[in-house]
């Protein structure tokens, strides 16, 4: 039987210790009518083996991305991965590690969480960061929550230009507990800044920006983040890409009082879209109303430096029904990843991979827009790694007729509106062949 | 103490190489300077190797499971087999994006449609999401569901969740999450729900009742009958925590035996690896009634393939993840699922409730046992005889067991009972490593009698000694100073 050590002749000498005949006797407090008579109706077992085969004949099932030509953007970012990512996290010291409540065997965990925390503060120049919530859409939804223990004020205007699928776990998140979720529409593609004006007032507890936007803008943080703060209670919560804070100004400077967003591009694969893992930081002022577990570094007996988990009386472990979240289990093997990757890329490596990736992406809607009847969605909006482009024939359609050379040409975001994306792993050569496939299919 | 990637940094050294230029359009041309940072991040800059060696040599102060017996009780911390690991890694797994064409998914909605399949069977459940990626998130889900069945049903005097005293922590901070009131059950002497209270606080504002089971003293809850009678006479729910689930595969069914709802936690039951905390995977299964509120999509099948199915939208509780969930992780759960079978996954809880009952019987002699019966796939030892008699608290019998190359017990956990020691061998230890857990603890037992201080002291051979939490909270230092 695969991975069980005892042998029939150890089993009886467990029986014999414990002093029972058979396995039944231990079992005595389930009621009888509540065992299960016979076999569970499953597959027969498969070896290793059986189980590759298998295995194999369901991923050539699959057309994954890396074969394909894809433009496919919208959350999830098919970004390079140097090889020693992997070799790290398949390491078993850390991948089949438990959380590190025992601080004196888990040093290893602890000290690259603290220093995960530290890029994270360094992405986004705030003071203290957390070891990760679940994606950034359940990391927007704490930051609302935390929002609301801040200021005790129940409204968050959510952005028109935010993510459909982070409305919906927001929603699910905050909908039974009395906060009020307010729309704040788009303009041109980006967050209506006069209609934002319109909406502020001293009920307002916070407000989220998604930079750059679910449609790929970038916003105009800085106005908005004033008039937020022309409400002296209410906090403004930034969703960022981090790749994008190789180039785009730290949200802290801005005037960010939360910071998430998605971490997946930091060395991460897609796999589908999960596991992902949400970035959250903020300011020391707060650091006792943030959800998620926290390193920080101390002393030990003899006082020599050491890591600890830190602020857990803020814990559902200690805290149970106060708690300032119910987060246990979070994305750490995924935040490894993370840290081993801003080490590797570095400083100016990562500035470079954000540079090509705008480069590429650029010249991806600028070769789009000399196809006649395709244009900028939003002509007036700065874009970095992902733009919408207006489609002469309907967007699934298109998406549809290029199936076939290979190519997934984006994510439909309206009737006649394509969302896409290039990274720096994009070559020139496959936007020249989309193109070219762009050019066949359009005809009219 | 090593020093952080930031203190091996030196200018100008890369740990990754980047192809040239393309197009190189400058900056300024593709985004204005006004969006513009000025000072880029102080990421480190080290070499490919500076970084192998950075991280390896942090590895080496961990436990982990290949190192030695991990018996965190409620945790467990089973072998991760290693085919998981090479077979996730398929290009055709990690180069999936989510928005791609459901023609081009086939073979990996495939794999969840027979997960969710296999975790009904499992579970005896109507239904299986796969969306929750956390116990936590999977207990989120699960009493969203219980808010969206009442609310459908018009029941909006619902507003209380029972939950034992021995719950694990996620569960009152959940309910409190999605808005309910938490009312807590006292346990009875035997270790179970006290059904006299239960009766006395069950009425008709109790949406559900949240019960872990076996329980966290390894206990099965016997009055469960009653207990579902009870709550279903006033159209309340019931939810099980399968935090303790690896006790009762292919030997009970949970939704056959009154449980309306369930979460799994596939890190635990089903091997994935822990990860140093993350990530999990929390899938809920649910009696058929509930079905139409399930987090969208669930994957379906069809004679055109299989599906990411939307239909039920207008009734689910929506989205708990921006797409389908931690798929590496259910991957992995399905291989093991696939690889033992209805016989491997009966033998598996079988041998889990045989080594922690052999581990019992050899410490109960020299550990305070407080419901002294045939417990499940763990129990709960406590270290009050040493604090009484030795001045020795069940912290340093953990930081000892540290020094002896174990790692400790789940400790002062659950909470009724003081000093507790949660202890959750499972079913992948040899009997050989057991017996080596156990003269490790009766060492510590002789050892607090004749040498107190040492245990005070311990631990005396990890990479640094007793780490002050206490300082950590007082200065706070979440942050390493960059200096370069």
């Amino acid at each position: 039987m695969p991975y069980i050590s005892n042998t029939d002749k150890d089993r009886q000498q467990i029986f014999a210790k414990i002093g029972i005949e058979e396995f039944e006797e231990l079992i005595q407090a389930i009621p009888e009518k509540f065992r299960l008579k016979g076999e569970l109706n499953m597959d027969p077992a498969l070896s290793e083996l059986e189980i590759t085969h298998k295995i194999q004949s369901q991923t050539c099932r699959n057309i994954c991305s890396a074969t394909a030509n894809s433009f496919l953007g919208a959350g999830v970012y098919d970004h390079f991965i140097p090889a020693a990512v992997d070799s790290i996290i398949q390491r078993p010291e850390f991948f089949t590690a438990y959380t590190p409540y025992q601080a004196e065997v888990s040093q290893g965990t602890l000290q690259f969480v603290y220093e995960y925390q530290t890029m994270i503060c360094e992405l986004t120049g705030m003071e203290i960061a957390n070891a990760s919530m679940y994606d950034a859409a359940s990391a927007i939804a704490e930051a609302v929550l935390m929002a609301v223990r801040k200021n005790r004020l129940s409204k968050a205007i959510l952005p028109a230009s935010l993510h459909p699928s982070f409305v919906e776990v927001i929603k699910a998140y905050t909908e039974g507990i009395g906060i009020e979720l307010l729309t704040c529409p788009a303009k041109d593609g980006k967050l209506d800044l006069e209609a934002l004006e319109a909406m502020m007032d001293e009920s307002i507890g916070s407000v989220v920006m998604q930079n750059p936007n679910y449609y790929g803008n970038i916003e105009e943080a800085a106005e908005i983040s004033e008039i937020v703060h022309s409400q002296p209670k209410a906090l403004f919560i930034a969703s960022v890409d981090p790749i994008s804070l190789a180039l785009l100004e730290a949200p802290a400077l801005y005037g960010a009082d939360i910071v998430v967003g998605e971490g997946q591009a930091l060395g991460n694969n897609m796999y589908m879209g999960g596991p992902l893992f949400g970035f959250f930081a903020t300011k020391l002022e707060m650091a006792r109303q943030m959800p998620g577990r926290i390193v920080g570094g101390t002393l030990d007996a003899v006082g020599n430096r050491a890591y600890a988990l830190t602020l857990q009386a803020r814990e559902q472990h200690i805290r149970r029904e106060k708690a300032t979240s119910n987060i246990c289990s979070n994305q750490s093997l995924c935040t490894l990843a993370a840290a081993v990757y801003m080490s590797l890329i570095g400083r100016e490596g990562f500035k470079e991979i954000a540079l090509q990736s705008a480069q590429k992406a650029h010249y991806l809607a600028e070769e789009i827009c000399k196809v006649p009847g395709y244009s900028l969605a939003y002509p007036n909006a700065s874009f970095f790694k992902e733009f919408v482009v207006n489609t002469p024939i309907p967007a699934q359609e298109l998406i549809d007729k290029l199936l076939p050379y290979g190519i997934y040409a984006g994510v439909k975001v309206g009737e006649h509106k394509l969302m896409l994306a290039a990274t720096e792993k994009k070559r020139k050569a496959a936007i020249d062949d989309f193109i070219k496939a762009l050019k066949e299919v359009s005809h009219v | 103490m090593s020093k952080t990637i930031f203190e091996l940094s030196s200018a100008g050294r890369a740990g990754a190489t980047l192809p040239p230029r393309e197009i190189d359009t400058p900056l300024d041309k593709l985004i204005p300077q006004k969006y513009q940072r000025l000072r880029a991040p102080r990421l480190p800059e080290v070499s490919e190797l500076d970084v192998m060696r950075h991280y390896i040599s942090l590895s080496h102060k961990n436990h982990f499971i290949e190192k030695g017996l991990y018996p965190l009780g409620s945790c467990t911390m089973k072998y991760n087999p290693k085919i998981h690991e090479l077979l996730v890694r398929n290009s055709c797994f990690a180069n999936l994006h989510p928005y791609q064409p459901e023609s081009t998914l086939q073979g990996a909605l495939e794999l969840l449609y027979e997960l969710q399949k296999d975790l009904s069977e499992i579970s005896g459940m109507a239904q299986v999401t796969l969306q929750p990626v956390a116990g936590a998130q999977g207990e989120f889900t699960g009493i969203k569901i219980i808010e969206a069945y009442h609310k459908a049903k018009g029941n909006t005097h619902k507003t209380k969740i029972i939950i034992p005293d021995s719950a694990h922590g996620t569960n009152p901070a959940t309910c409190h999450l999605v808005g309910f009131d938490v009312v807590e059950l006292k346990s009875d002497e035997h270790g179970r729900c006290d059904m006299a209270r239960l009766r006395e606080i069950v009425d008709e504002n109790t949406a559900g009742f949240m019960l872990t089971n076996p329980n966290t003293l390894g206990l099965f809850e016997t009055h469960i009958e009653e207990i579902a009678e009870l709550l279903h006479s006033v159209d309340a729910l019931i939810y099980m925590d399968g935090a303790n689930l690896n006790a009762l595969l292919g030997i009970v069914q949970p939704g056959k035996i009154g449980f309306d709802i369930i979460h799994f936690n596939l890190h635990k039951t089903f091997s994935t690896p822990h990860g140093g905390g993350g990530p999990g995977a929390g899938p809920v299964g649910v009696v058929e009634k509930l079905i139409p509120y399930l987090p969208v999509p669930i994957m379906s099948k069809d004679d055109n393939g299989y599906h990411l199915d939307y239909a039920h939208a207008a009734t689910s509780i929506g989205k708990v993840h921006t797409f389908y969930g931690n798929f590496a992780v259910l991957v992995r759960a399905y291989i093991y699922i696939k690889m033992l079978g209805a016989k491997g996954l009966r033998r598996a809880s079988e041998n889990a409730i045989l080594n922690a009952n052999y581990l019992q019987k050899r410490l109960e002699a020299y550990y305070h046992i407080q419901h002294k019966e045939y417990c499940m796939h763990e129990f709960v030892a406590d270290g009050s005889w040493q604090k009484k008699e030795n001045g020795v608290n069940t912290l340093d019998i953990a930081k000892r067991l540290l020094d002896k190359g174990f790692h400790a017990p789940t400790v002062y956990f659950p909470l009724i009972i003081p000093e507790a020691m949660m202890i959750e061998p499972t079913e992948t230890e040899s009997l050989d490593s057991l017996n080596a857990f156990a003269d490790a603890m009766i060492e510590i037992a002789q050892e607090s009698k004749e040498n107190p201080e040492l245990l005070h002291e311990a631990p005396l051979t990890t990479p640094v000694r007793r780490v002050d939490d206490v300082r950590a909270v007082k200065v706070l230092d979440p942050i390493f100073k960059i200096e370069k």
